[in-house]
């Protein structure tokens, strides 16, 4: 378990461009349609625990693997996900300067934007499609998304009211 | 005054610097870290963030992680990167530890169901938000609006695999980049 925890989050680490959010389809297309791991509801449940706690995003990996194969699983994947991008992001910065304004480096940045773009959308989507199993959590994502994207509360306000109507009103 | 700014961070100060951005990093580090960073303790002014922020965003990872191995790495090698990771990740893994756990015991009962439910929806909500944030810029070309609906839709109701995915719009994406660039 731990050496398929470390393949997979590995993969997924060199495969994550424009950072965590854009790979979340493909972590639920593994661990929920392939593998079986958890609920489309479980998954997005705990990819809102994530977000809730204090931290970067990408311990939504430590929390499937702690899932999986306990505090271990949690430490493997999370290196697994960190580790192999930062080896390249330490390369890359050591001759990164040299080639700061050279074209072919303006033509990859620029490919990757519409593609992030893409993959961010089909992680809404997919979230959506997970957590939203009825009009009243469908009225409190579409809420959230107009405040996220209109406002500048704090995300945390944000999950802390949709925990309090799902509460109160489910 | 540039002497003062390229002086070496110590290990300690790596790891204390990123351990308060990321406990306090509450939906999103970078604001935090930015603000550690740039304004709190001066280790580089704005233009020398956004530089090594760039590079974090061009390369595949969670950016602000990414940025912490970058970073440390510059100032103090291998163990300065290991200090800095372990600064910003140590706490907030040990708390989602903990979080993941609970959530392992109660999760199935009444009360708490009703309340993740409804956080899962507020999380999603939030990635909806981010997702028009980031489209709107980039949506101002056409074959980019034509890219991004490609991909989301091969990766949505295609059910296509990140990889495949890549290797299929990367090319095309790269073909009109070189053209315009």
């Amino acid at each position: 378990m731990l050496v398929s925890l470390a393949l997979l989050f590995g993969k997924l680490s060199l495969l994550a461009v424009g950072g965590i959010n854009s790979t979340l389809p493909e972590i639920a297309r593994e661990v929920v349609a392939l593998r079986h791991w958890l609920t489309p509801q479980q998954f997005a449940q705990l990819f809102a625990i994530s977000n809730a706690a204090p931290g970067p995003n990408m311990l939504i990996s430590t929390m499937i693997g702690a899932r999986e194969d306990g505090i271990l699983g949690g430490i493997v994947a999370s290196l697994a996900m960190i580790l192999p991008a930062g080896v390249l992001v330490m390369l890359v910065d050591l001759f990164w300067e040299r080639y700061r304004a050279a074209r072919w480096r303006r033509v990859i940045q620029a490919a990757l934007l519409p593609i992030t773009a893409g993959l961010v959308l089909a992680a809404a989507g997919v979230l959506v499609r997970q957590a939203d199993t009825g009009p009243l959590t469908g009225a409190v994502t579409l809420v959230c998304a107009a405040l996220a994207w209109r406002s500048s509360l704090h995300p945390l306000w944000l999950l802390g009211g949709g925990a309090l109507i799902g509460l109160v009103l489910l | 005054m540039a002497d003062e700014t390229f002086s070496k961070l110590t290990h300690k100060e790596l790891f204390t610097g990123f351990f308060e951005a990321g406990v306090t990093g509450f939906g999103g580090v970078l604001p935090v870290a930015r603000r550690m960073i740039v304004d709190k303790r001066k280790w580089m002014t704005q233009a020398q963030f956004n530089d090594l922020f760039s590079l974090c965003q061009f390369l595949p990872g969670a950016n602000i992680v990414n940025f912490a191995f970058a970073l440390g790495v510059r100032e103090r090698g291998v163990s300065g990167a290991a200090v800095a990771i372990l600064g910003l990740l140590g706490a907030p893994m040990g708390i989602v530890l903990v979080l993941g756990a609970l959530y392992a015991r109660y999760g199935a009962m009444p009360v708490a169901r009703h309340a993740l439910a409804g956080l899962a929806a507020a999380a999603a909500g939030l990635v909806v938000g981010t997702a028009l944030k980031i489209s709107a810029p980039v949506f101002a070309r056409q074959t980019n609006i034509a890219l991004a609906v490609c991909v989301c839709a091969l990766v949505l109701f295609g059910h296509f695999s990140l990889h495949t995915t890549m290797a299929l719009a990367l090319p095309v994406s790269l073909f009109f980049a070189w053209k315009t660039e």
